[in-house]
């Protein structure tokens, strides 16, 4: 293995620029900044890219060898790791955490070593950065979360959980954007609407945006979600400088 | 246009999907079977969106006359109890009632010349329903179409992709956390197209054991593509469809390069596949070629079969 950053195939039409293979701030903010200099000044031969939460996907329009390069000379110009988060925003998110709205809550309060009021008070006030938008349309990869989160994935796939979904595992949580089966841990259910086709804007999420998931009760999600003409499920945001 | 008087729950319109996306977490999608959609525009003498039918039968009305290709999976195809080819592309005429019933095969796509004119999204007709863009047809519906009438052909050599079979496929970054002999019992492995699967992907039985990775509980999620052989947690392998997520954290043994896709998204549930590992710098080689055509000669019990309904209803088919 050589190390990072490095450039890979992804199928016989992409390529893959990797800058880690474990959740690290400095990683995620190097494919960050990556990715958005490729946008400011493209690369000959690219049909599009995209990060994630260490690495950057590039489409190829064009030769490999010629983007691969183009590629590798763009990567030795600075430190990506360094470079600043895009403009953002802080997003209060209210969830109903447990119950059938959270049916591994109990399991992953026990994993993390806290009661499940504990658990729901910790989670309620972690705050987290979008790391990557992806899976389903607008869908979150939200963290760091601390190290006592750090719960592996279930290794059977779950039945489908539904939007709306928070999930937990590997110090990351993830807002689902769409029903669908999961291997991560449910503990809890927002009104959030990840992706709506019609609104001004559609994807309602940015990679670099700042997250909480306050606690409220199924009923103030209710009603929260009903007064949500915008579908983000009773969400409030704010710029930060 | 088109009117549907009977459709199945995953009956869409389908076309090339809509690329650029992948920084939002929207997947391309599009058709299923992608050399359908050229198969057709050989046909047609010009590319357009189709609908795309699976596991069911069709049943519309033509507003207008209208040129119709026929390809993907084969379905039994009638108007009025005359048979009509598949593989084929057929001048309808206005009021013509055509029926599908299921053949081979899983995905079957019905284009009309000019294409299926729906309201395009974000660029694009393709459907979407499970992440809100589109929804499945229904009876009751009427698609716009581009229209017009071109000669009738066929193809001159249909690919037999209905049926399984081998899948030539490259590394992925994490076929390297396999073990060499895990990989080579991988390509020697045959396996079975699940009955689970749908446009999401295919899940691939075996009487192997499964295909495991140190750690692969804790891989760091990344890019999954269409083509994706990913193994989940107890080591059974999924194929990735179109409208497969864009990200992931289990491991991919393998991607399905893109000529062969269309294999294994048609391979009915029980058949075999295999996997065959080529390099990247050949797969990059693969052109997807141009299906060729021919003109199309009517079948002699199609046209008895036109006959005999002639004689029952005493319609005059001015086509002959």
């Amino acid at each position: 293995m050589t190390g990072f950053p490095r450039i890979e195939p992804l199928g016989e039409s992409a390529l893959l620029v990797r800058f880690g293979d474990r959740l690290d701030d400095a990683v995620n903010r190097a494919a960050l900044a990556f990715r958005a200099d490729l946008e400011r000044r493209p690369v000959g031969g690219v049909a599009e890219t995209a990060p994630s939460l260490g690495s950057v996907l590039v489409r190829l329009a064009g030769d490999a060898a010629a983007v691969e390069g183009a590629l590798l000379d763009r990567l030795a110009a600075r430190a990506w790791g360094e470079a600043p988060l895009p403009p953002r925003r802080r997003w209060r998110i209210p969830c109903h955490y447990g119950g059938a709205d959270g049916p591994d809550l109990a399991e992953v309060a026990a994993m993390a070593d806290l009661t499940e009021a504990a658990a729901v008070v910790a989670l309620g006030a972690a705050p987290v950065r979008v790391l990557a938008l992806g899976f389903a349309p607008g869908m979150p990869y939200l963290g760091i979360l601390p190290p006592r989160w750090d719960l592996p994935r279930r290794t059977d796939l779950a039945p489908r959980v539904p939007e709306g979904a928070l999930v937990i595992a590997v110090r990351q949580l993830v807002l689902f954007g769409a029903a669908a089966p999961t291997g991560w841990r449910h503990v809890g259910r927002t009104a959030f609407g990840c992706f709506r086709p019609g609104r001004a804007r559609p994807v309602a999420l940015a990679p670099g945006d700042e997250v909480t998931f306050p606690a409220v009760g199924a009923d103030a999600l209710e009603a929260a979600a009903a007064a949500d003409r915008d579908g983000h499920g009773g969400a409030t945001w704010e710029a930060v400088a | 246009m088109i009117e549907i008087l009977e459709a199945g729950p995953q009956t869409t319109v389908q076309d090339e999907g809509r690329p650029g996306f992948l920084a939002e977490g929207l997947a391309r999608g599009g058709a299923a079977d992608r050399r359908a959609l050229r198969e057709a525009a050989a046909l047609l003498g010009g590319a357009g969106a189709a609908i795309e039918v699976a596991g069911a039968g069709l049943r519309l009305r033509l507003h207008a006359a209208a040129t119709v290709a026929l390809t993907g999976a084969p379905m039994r195809a009638d108007v009025g109890g005359r048979l009509l080819a598949w593989h084929a592309a057929h001048a309808l005429a206005a009021g013509d009632e055509l029926a599908l019933r299921p053949g081979g095969g899983v995905f079957g796509y019905v284009t009309p010349a000019g294409g299926v004119a729906t309201e395009p999204v974000m660029g694009s007709r393709a459907v979407q329903a499970a992440f809100g863009i589109g929804r499945a047809l229904r009876a009751g519906d009427r698609l716009p179409v581009g229209g017009g009438t071109v000669p009738e052909r066929r193809l001159a050599a249909p690919e037999d992709r209905f049926a399984g079979g081998t899948l030539r496929c490259v590394p992925t970054p994490q076929t390297a956390l396999f073990a060499p002999a895990e990989v080579e019992r991988f390509e020697a492995t045959a396996f079975r197209r699940d009955p689970r699967g749908d446009r999401r992907g295919v899940r691939l039985a075996s009487d192997a054991a499964g295909f495991e990775t140190a750690g692969q509980l804790a891989l760091l999620s990344d890019f999954v593509l269409p083509g994706d052989v990913q193994m989940t947690g107890d080591g059974t392998p999924y194929i990735l469809g179109p409208d497969a997520q864009t990200t992931g954290g289990y491991p991919r043994i393998a991607h399905v390069v893109a000529a062969d896709l269309p294999r294994a998204m048609q391979a009915p549930p029980g058949a075999s596949l295999r996997f065959r590992m080529i390099g990247v710098a050949e797969a990059r080689l693969i052109a997807l070629s141009r299906p060729a055509t021919a003109p199309l000669l009517r079948d002699p019990t199609g046209i008895r079969d036109l006959g005999a309904f002639q004689l029952i209803d005493g319609v005059v088919d001015a086509r002959g």
